[in-house]
């Protein structure tokens, strides 16, 4: 009852504010904030497979703010999830405050207490985040420390517990990262030197008791982590090699095999052409601060995904998620711009973009020792084995053609490994051509029409599907969609029509949008981070808000 | 614990209300340290345009509409700055997934504009983007003047009309 009466006057003040973000101050600080709502109502509909809700409805919400005063930072985010949206981990449910902090930083020293987000390198062995679309929020509640006693070195350090939902995790984890640009420290010496270099390196531990009745696990277990980024002109390199000791947990099968983890990107970029290069090996590197933690709860490292992050409904259908027990991956892009005046780049020009990336399981040997040393497997570092994760092969131009139309075209070829990706059984590598157009209309200064047509041929899982958006938008502040997606290739009597409406109201910061319709189950992901979402019917509501 | 929370949705309330109810202090740019493209570490404290209007727009290679904004401005971005002295800093929040694509795409484009990598997203979360895109006029004296969260076509127009104002040092909107 106080939740309510409270929070709702809250909320209606926050949509009171002007774009002009004219802001109070106390004793000479600056307050600043977000607040997010989502709410659905949902149908039962058996023909999506849309389950009954009991609720009916359901909702997650967010506010935050954050109060800055010279060097000194607080914060706080209120989240409710009363109760949580389907596709959500239901262990959010609840409310209250799972975030809040006060911060110090004079420059050289920061110091913060309370829940911090950091990452160290790219993230192989430590990165905090919060991701409020995935359902993703794995901050350090405790200590914080960035230092940098010379320009040039940059040291941080982590300390805490994670946070689980509303509470935290079992484990703690404390962490060392230091960074060195020579380039920054050795100013004088090396203003001449035209290559960049930049070292790196970090150490976590994580320490959890042993409660189990029959093995004996390790306390404290150990990662570490080194890192190199060479810099010249156009040509950008760099490289992050991890380990770490035995850590059996729920997600590996409690084996005792070290993991590593190495991710090496080169790239090279001038004007109209961009190429970009990236593999990567992970063997046996999950990493969390409770040993039987599952889903998304309490990662320490991320993993991410080098594949392309789709946007368009049906090239995302299928979307990869990185497997942190073991997977050999690459990718490999080119994006190239041609000149306008010339045949195929006409008066505007033209950009292609070439995309490719695969996936493997690294080629393991198993050691059928899980009565003796449990090690687990052995895996080789110069072959890969014949089974294919995921694959994407992919082509996007876009060509302008007249002031007032604009294009995008996309075919891409993924192939998909359901029994992998999705923990499922006996299906067949998925293989899938999707084509793309999206055309832009602007009829006049006020109207512009877009139409989004999507298709995907597959013989797989449940057949092909078309899509269609119609987007219009009137002046800056309103939109309305109609979206439907078919999957005409699904076996006689499940070739369902998702029909859906969406409306919005957007001005300055305030964001309000309104759906109602049928969305497809499908899987939601953010870096290789995903949720799988339920199918669902009714309407929904959107506001975000910022001040 | 409900008591302390209580209490902290009080104390939100209260500085949420009052919040509104202040008159012409204008929102200053929060000072966080973010990387460049060549991974050198910079404060946003140390954006400066000469007391001329700057923008900064988040953005993120996945992000379609976010690139429909600035590859739109990039067509006009020299007019703009003749006429107006705008410079734009366009922020991405990419993570480890997709930060090193970032340059060969700026590249690939050819934006003109100042890129910087805000992977730990501190910038991101100390201007209180929920979602992008989410662009920022700051005008002379480093002060949020106005800000958008969304892109429609032809919103460039309407940045550009902002911009415009701003640097005759008027008030937009």
């Amino acid at each position: 009852m106080i939740l309510k009466k409270l929070l709702i006057p809250a909320l209606v003040a926050g949509f009171g504010i002007s774009a002009q973000a004219q802001l109070p101050s106390i004793g000479g600080g600056q307050i600043h904030g977000n607040f997010q709502i989502d709410a659905q109502y949902y149908n039962p509909d058996s023909a999506i497979g849309a389950p009954a809700v009991p609720e009916k409805a359901l909702s997650n919400g967010w506010g935050a703010l954050t109060y800055t005063n010279g060097h000194f930072s607080a914060g706080m985010r209120y989240e409710s999830y009363q109760n949580v949206m389907q596709g959500f981990d239901p262990r959010f449910k609840g409310a209250g405050i799972p975030y809040r902090f006060f911060t110090y930083d004079n420059e050289k020293l920061e110091v913060t207490v309370g829940n911090s987000y950091d990452q160290f390198g790219s993230g192989l062995v430590f990165r905090s985040y919060e991701d409020r679309g995935l359902g993703f929020d794995n901050s350090i509640d405790g200590l914080r420390v960035r230092y940098s006693p010379y320009k040039g070195i940059y040291l941080k350090g982590i300390w805490g517990h994670q946070r689980s939902f509303f509470t935290y995790g079992a484990g703690i984890v404390r962490g060392f990262d230091g960074e060195v640009n020579l380039n920054e420290l050795f100013a004088g010496k090396m203003d001449s030197c035209k290559t960049q270099f930049i070292l790196g390196g970090s150490f976590v531990s994580k320490y959890q008791q042993d409660q189990d009745p029959l093995l004996v696990l390790p306390l404290n277990v150990g990662a570490s982590a080194g890192r190199i980024s060479i810099i010249r002109g156009r040509v950008n390199f760099s490289a992050e090699y991890a380990h770490k000791i035995n850590d059996p947990t729920l997600a590996n099968g409690y084996i005792y095999k070290d993991g590593s983890a190495l991710l090496v990107s080169a790239t090279y970029a001038r004007k109209g052409l961009g190429i970009s290069l990236a593999a990567k090996r992970i063997d046996n590197f999950g990493f969390r601060s409770e040993r039987n933690a599952t889903g998304n709860a309490l990662l320490i490292n991320y993993l991410p995904a080098l594949t392309k992050q789709h946007t368009y409904m049906l090239a995302a259908y299928y979307p990869y998620a990185t497997q942190p027990n073991g997977e050999v991956g690459w990718q490999a892009e080119v994006a190239y711009k041609v000149k306008k005046g010339t045949p195929l780049g006409g008066k505007y020009g033209m950009d292609v973009t070439f995309n490719y990336s695969a996936a493997w399981m690294p080629d393991t040997t198993n050691l059928n020792d899980l009565a003796g040393p449990r090690k687990g497997y052995t895996s080789s570092w110069t072959s890969i084995s014949d089974s294919l994760f995921f694959q994407d092969i992919n082509i996007e131009i876009f060509k302008k053609f007249s002031p007032k139309v604009k294009a995008t075209f996309l075919y891409a070829n993924i192939g998909y490994n359901k029994n992998v990706i999705e923990g499922k059984i006996n299906y067949p590598i998925i293989r899938t051509h999707i084509a793309v157009v999206d055309v832009i209309w602007k009829v006049n200064s006020k109207f512009t029409l877009r139409s989004d047509l999507e298709h995907m041929y597959t013989k797989d899982d449940l057949g092909s599907w078309a899509a269609i958006i119609e987007e219009f938008t009137f002046g800056e502040h309103f939109f309305c969609a109609v979206t439907d997606q078919y999957n005409y290739g699904n076996k006689y009597g499940a070739q369902v029509h998702y029909l859906s409406v969406q409306g919005g109201y957007i001005r300055g910061t305030n964001r309000i949008t309104l759906g109602y319709g049928k969305q497809r189950a499908g899987i939601f992901c953010v870096g290789g981070v995903c949720r799988f979402v339920p199918a669902s019917n009714g309407f929904s509501l959107n506001i975000t808000s910022s001040f | 614990m409900k008591r302390i929370t209580s209490m902290l949705l009080l104390a939100m309330a209260f500085v949420t209300a009052t919040a509104f109810q202040s008159g012409e202090n204008l929102a200053k740019l929060p000072s966080v340290t973010i990387k460049t493209l060549d991974g050198k570490t910079i404060s946003t404290a140390d954006f400066k345009n000469d007391g001329k209007p700057i923008v900064i727009s988040f953005w993120a290679t996945w992000c379609a509409p976010c690139k429909k904004e600035l590859n739109a401005i990039a067509e006009k971005y020299e007019d703009w700055q003749a006429e107006t002295g705008v410079k734009v800093i366009a922020v991405s929040i990419d993570d480890a997934r997709n930060a090193p694509k970032v340059k060969p795409y700026v590249e690939s484009k050819a934006w003109e504009y100042e890129v910087y990598i805000d992977e730990n997203q501190d910038f991101k979360r100390a201007m209180n983007v929920n979602n992008v895109p989410h662009t920022f006029v700051l005008n002379g004296n480093m002060e949020i003047v106005w800000q958008t969260n969304a892109y429609v076509e032809g919103g460039e127009e309407k940045l550009h009309e902002v911009i415009a104002k701003v640097a005759k040092g008027e008030k937009p909107e």
